[in-house]
């Protein structure tokens, strides 16, 4: 049952994977940046032609582009991923050498939006119309509308230039000579927040509702009617049969927490994969930013279809079909 | 059961935030005539002027006056946002439609592929999309249009399965309408509100997406007034102490948004009173 979830979740990832790739080489190949004049950068009006003839001919970048796709797609898949042409490294190292901090910034974020959506979401529900819950749903309301990057900037003249509590950027002080993990939690409070801020409307607003409709559902009146106390029905018993749809909501607002990382990235100056990934961008480097934005799409995709898995783990009665 | 002339309470949120958009619009498609900008003057005697009388936004560490400025980002922000949130539109609504339309086999593969396409990481996509194709307003119109047509896709097609089993259509097809004339007579009329209302919740998304792609370079030309832009510069002079240089065009596009929010609710709410009344009270 689960195994064929997961052949017929593929049998849609996978193409959409390669038309995306695809659809990325093209993109790639209609860009009018030539990747031989930018690899040897200010000396391309020094260096004889016929030196960047050879280096073209060397990357065939003339050669037809399903060749060029072909070739470039299968690389990738044996975990060649390229060369940075902006940074002049195996695009294998700078995202390794990134990709634990981004995932470090997402999970954290992820684990407090979690803990404070679930919380605050359901007391709001608990007393719908009152104080707290008016008071969360017009603050919810507010940040939705907010720029995450100028949150950031909010939080950093506020925090870090007017206060002083917190550095306005970096993952390690100036003078450490290594990375120490106190160092870095300190470093990390202010981007963890503002992300989680600024992705916990969502979160919270769905909680409150789904909790708000499953008080009114016949087995919390069972529990109630039962004499339960009021702490146990709300969180034993609401929140629980509320929590199965969250599941996917995780899922689903993957994507989003990946574009709040990467704003939230390069405001606070951290070595993370967003931040090169902008990088890259601006400097047209075609392999590195392909390659960063394959990888995430694949991980995000798993992601989602591991949170599917768990909610039908997690709920019999849910059949996922295909 | 809730009570419903809750529906018909005067709501001084909706009020508030149609007064504030309307005036908006019209500084805003006034503007040119109003205070004309020079995008690329810049005053050296006055820079980074704290808010005052003739400068109510302050002025920015090249002595721009950041509220006249900010005007014009607003400009191009609706502009790029208006016009992108079409195309999503137009994109979703032909994707929706088919599906909507043929339903079957072409129905749950269109609406996999929906599936699958709205878990890709559309800040990223977007980046690519706009550092391939060189930053500028064009790019980042496609590149919002390429990856905001998911949702009006899927309402489309909600819309118009549910539709194709009420009576009424079943009516007009016995009563020997064309299929041309069930799609334009029929459907259409009660899709068009939905896809509307679908249009105007995508122009704050839009916005959000031109201005952080501003923000991170890959927008509009550095020297053009664009909310993100000026967001961008004002990180620079926030150091130096000059906070209203990114706080003023910030709160700008924050009151626009939640404005554009507050009255698509609104109107969410008189489309289908229903959600309020069971979620809401």
């Amino acid at each position: 049952m689960i195994w064929r979830v997961v052949r017929r979740r593929l049998a849609v990832a996978v193409p959409v994977l390669a038309a995306t790739s695809a659809g990325m080489f093209a993109l790639g190949a209609a860009s009018p940046v030539d990747p031989a004049e930018q690899y040897a950068g200010a000396a391309a009006f020094t260096t004889s032609p016929e030196v960047l003839a050879q280096i073209r001919a060397n990357w065939g970048v003339d050669d037809p582009l399903p060749v060029q796709y072909a070739r470039w797609a299968g690389n990738l898949l044996r975990g060649d991923l390229g060369w940075s042409t902006s940074r002049h490294e195996p695009v294998a190292d700078v995202i390794a050498a990134r990709a634990g901090w981004t995932l470090l910034l997402i999970g954290v974020t992820l684990a407090v939006v979690l803990a404070v959506s679930l919380l605050a979401g359901t007391l709001a529900a608990y007393r719908r119309g009152g104080l707290l819950d008016r008071g969360l749903r017009a603050g919810a309301y507010a940040v939705e509308s907010m720029p995450v990057f100028w949150l950031a900037l909010a939080a950093i003249a506020v925090f870090a230039l007017g206060l002083g509590w917190f550095p306005a950027g970096g993952l390690t002080t100036v003078t450490a000579t290594g990375v120490s993990a106190g160092d870095v939690a300190h470093h990390l409070v202010l981007p963890v927040t503002v992300l989680a801020i600024s992705q916990a409307p969502w979160f919270l607003l769905f909680v409150r509702d789904s909790v708000a409709q499953s008080l009114r559902d016949d087995h919390v009146l069972a529990a109630r009617a039962r004499g339960l106390p009021g702490r146990v029905v709300l969180f034993g018993h609401a929140l629980r049969t509320a929590l199965l749809p969250f599941l996917t909501l995780i899922g689903t607002h993957l994507p989003e927490l990946v574009g709040g990382s990467v704003l939230v990235e390069t405001v606070f100056s951290l070595p993370g994969l967003g931040a090169v990934s902008v990088q890259a961008a601006l400097g047209s480097d075609f392999p590195l930013l392909a390659a960063i934005t394959l990888i995430t799409t694949a991980v995000v995709l798993a992601a989602n279809l591991a949170t599917d898995l768990a909610y039908t783990a997690a709920d019999p009665r849910v059949r996922i079909d295909g | 059961m809730a009570d419903l002339t809750v529906l018909r309470r005067p709501r001084p949120a909706a009020t508030t935030a149609a007064i504030l958009l309307t005036a908006t619009i019209l500084v805003v498609l006034t503007a040119p005539w109003l205070c004309p900008l020079d995008q690329s003057a810049v005053a050296l005697d006055r820079v980074a002027v704290p808010p005052s009388l003739p400068h109510p936004g302050g002025t920015d560490d090249l002595g721009r006056d950041v509220l006249h400025r900010a005007v014009y980002g607003l400009r191009v922000s609706l502009l790029v946002g208006v016009v992108a949130a079409l195309a999503a539109t137009v994109l979703g609504g032909l994707v929706g439609g088919i599906a909507g339309l043929l339903g079957g086999v072409t129905d749950r593969i269109l609406m996999r592929l929906v599936d699958t396409l709205a878990a890709l990481p559309h800040l990223l996509l977007g980046i690519f999309i706009v550092a391939m194709l060189r930053p500028g307003l064009g790019a980042v119109i496609v590149s919002i249009g390429l990856t905001h047509w998911l949702s009006t896709a899927r309402i489309v097609r909600s819309e118009l399965l549910t539709l194709r089993t009420r009576p009424f259509i079943d009516a007009a097809i016995c009563g020997g309408a064309t299929r041309t004339r069930v799609l334009t007579r029929h459907l259409l009329p009660h899709v068009l509100p939905k896809i509307a209302l679908a249009t105007t919740l995508m122009i704050p998304h839009a916005v959000w997406h031109e201005t952080s792609l501003s923000f991170l370079g890959l927008g509009l030309p550095p020297h053009l007034a664009s909310i993100g832009n000026m967001i961008n510069d004002g990180q620079r002079s926030l150091l130096t102490g000059a906070w209203w240089a990114s706080l003023v065009p910030g709160l700008l596009i924050v009151a626009v948004t939640l404005a554009i929010a507050v009255l698509a609710a609104r109107w969410r709410d008189h489309l289908d009173p229903r959600v309020r009344a069971e979620l809401d009270l």
